[in-house]
């Protein structure tokens, strides 16, 4: 059952088209991988999804993305609600310099939901995996602590919002293995939960946790499919080729 | 060539240091000058009594509290009015368009204003024009706030200070990273609650630098005041915002050119100058003590 449609969606920013005819679902209690070199428009892909390119000047798009059959694009939507229902966590931990404890309240603040806080505020740290590192300073200021800390505390902070679906960003892309293997936990322990579109330059990290995985090139969506199916059998040339490590 | 080359070098290297040198040695003949003469003077009574005897006796105390009224006032008015314009200019406008490029325009011009012209513009605009027409509308026609008094004074000098305070605020705000904002955004804010939770508590510090600059402006000026509520003697203190005041700057102005007996008020010149001095740095050293405290109280929550 998918949760997202993305129907020949394309981007461009000025005159530079990004994303072209991608076809592709999010499914419900997934992981779904999103690989592929540089510039190949996965990140533009994945923040389409949460609407955050409306930041960007010149963008636009064509064709529908269409969040439990609303188009996105097309509709009166509120951003902030598909925000907090598509919880988003960045490449670069981006840590608001304040401490701990205000980062993980930012958003049930701008909610107004303020009831059983510390109960929410132990469950998501840890299933970031971050509480027994933190438990006792939670007025420390963020951005003091370690980069792969700091970006635990963004996946903590995003599931506060009680999210359906997660959009990483190379969330692991300056951790150390430690860090990483911790996040890679996390996340197979909440997808039960939440669906997860991971976007990641590692292609092991996809074959590691993903459950389908998509590769990108050059704004177009190659192929998707079971990760199995991709990393042992893939239909396409492009594909093997990345994932065998000849490019990218 | 290689002496040629070491020559320009040093040359160089001297003449940059000599301006500098310049620099300080101008500051510290004023200062010196200042402190020099006026020191002698500076008793308790000096800053405490209102002047006596054509302003060659007594003290000062009327023009310091209107000088410090006058600036608070300002501040007040041009701090919020300016923040909310810069808000303005670099959140909400569409960036590059013809409106932006206006207010811009606008505001550089008004930084290149001469105080002067302010003074008038406060006459014709808020006494005349506002006053009166407060006065005619609620007060039937009785002077009320259609006459020179500390409310328009403190209103023309915030809009002397406006540019100061549009400006850092604007640069404050553009200091703050894009990805607070985005992260703020990818939390469910809304634009005002982007600005209100994470842009403006982040640029607090560069606001607060606006404000201290628009005081050290505004305490300086003359002109602006000259016409729009500044009172040559006047041996009490303003208790409502229609009441006429002494300021420091003014009384300098006037125990130079307009005293009485010029020659007499010479020694107290010099001691209002150096209380002029030290208000001005007073209410610097106030708002810096303000700001690095706001800015540690914000680190710790």
């Amino acid at each position: 059952m998918p949760i997202i449609d993305i129907l020949g969606f394309s981007v461009w920013y000025g005159g530079q088209r990004v994303l072209r005819d991608v076809t592709l679902d999010v499914r419900k209690g997934e992981i779904l991988g999103i690989i592929g070199p540089a510039g190949a428009g996965k990140t533009s892909f994945l923040r389409s999804l949460n609407r955050l390119n409306d930041l960007v000047p010149g963008f636009r798009t064509e064709g529908a993305i269409k969040y439990h059959g609303v188009n996105l694009y097309r509709e009166r939507i509120d951003v902030p609600t598909l925000r907090r229902r598509l919880g988003m966590v960045f490449a670069t931990p981006a840590p608001l310099p304040a401490s701990i404890y205000d980062n993980l309240v930012f958003g049930p603040r701008l909610m107004g939901r303020m009831k059983d806080l510390d109960t929410r505020i132990e469950r998501c740290l840890r299933a970031a995996y971050l509480w027994d590192e933190v438990k006792d300073r939670l007025s420390l200021l963020a951005p003091s602590l370690s980069g792969g800390q700091q970006q635990r505390l963004c996946l903590a902070r995003t599931l506060m919002l009680e999210p359906e679906a997660l959009l990483l960003d190379e969330p692991c892309s300056g951790l150390d293995p430690i860090s990483t293997a911790k996040v890679e936990e996390a996340l197979t322990l909440l997808k039960a939960e939440v669906s997860v579109v991971l976007v990641t330059n590692n292609v092991m990290q996809s074959s590691r946790v993903a459950d389908r995985t998509a590769f990108f090139l050059d704004g177009r969506m190659v192929e998707c499919g079971p990760t199995r199916d991709l990393f042992v059998n893939p239909k396409e040339k492009m594909t093997l080729e990345y994932i065998s490590g000849r490019f990218g | 060539m290689r002496g040629r080359i070491r020559f320009i070098g040093w040359f160089f290297t001297s003449l940059t240091g000599l301006s500098c040198l310049l620099i300080v040695v101008a500051v510290s003949i004023i200062l010196g000058n200042i402190v020099h003469h006026g020191w002698d003077r500076l008793t308790w009574e000096f800053v405490s009594a209102e002047p006596r005897m054509g302003m060659t006796e007594g003290g000062i105390w009327p023009a310091i509290f209107g000088t410090i009224a006058l600036v608070l006032l300002m501040t007040l008015a041009v701090v919020p009015l300016g923040v909310a314009a810069a808000v303005y200019l670099h959140e909400y406008a569409p960036q590059g368009s013809r409106l932006v490029h206006v207010v811009r325009l606008a505001l550089q011009n008004l930084a290149g204003v001469p105080a002067i012209v302010f003074g008038l513009f406060g006459l014709g605009f808020f006494v005349q024009f506002a006053g009166g027409g407060i006065d005619r509308v609620f007060f039937s026609g009785s002077l009320v706030v259609g006459q020179p008094c500390i409310l328009w004074a403190s209103l023309t000098l915030a809009v002397l200070t406006l540019p100061t305070v549009v400006v850092a605020t604007e640069e404050a705000l553009r200091a703050v990273p894009r990805t607070y904002r985005e992260a703020a955004y990818a939390l469910g804010a809304t634009k005002w609650q982007m600005i209100r939770r994470v842009v403006l508590p982040q640029s607090i510090g560069g606001i607060l630098t606006g404000a201290i600059l628009a005081v050290s402006r505004g305490a300086g000026e003359v002109a602006p005041i000259l016409f729009t509520g500044a009172a040559y003697y006047l041996p009490y203190l303003p208790k409502r915002l229609n009441d006429q005041f002494m300021e420091l700057g003014y009384h300098v102005y006037v125990l130079t050119t307009q005293a009485p007996d010029v020659e007499a008020t010479k020694p107290i010149l010099y001691s209002t100058v150096l209380v002029l001095l030290l208000v001005t740095f007073g209410l610097n050293f106030f708002a810096v003590l303000l700001r690095s405290r706001i800015r540690r109280r914000l680190r710790t929550t």
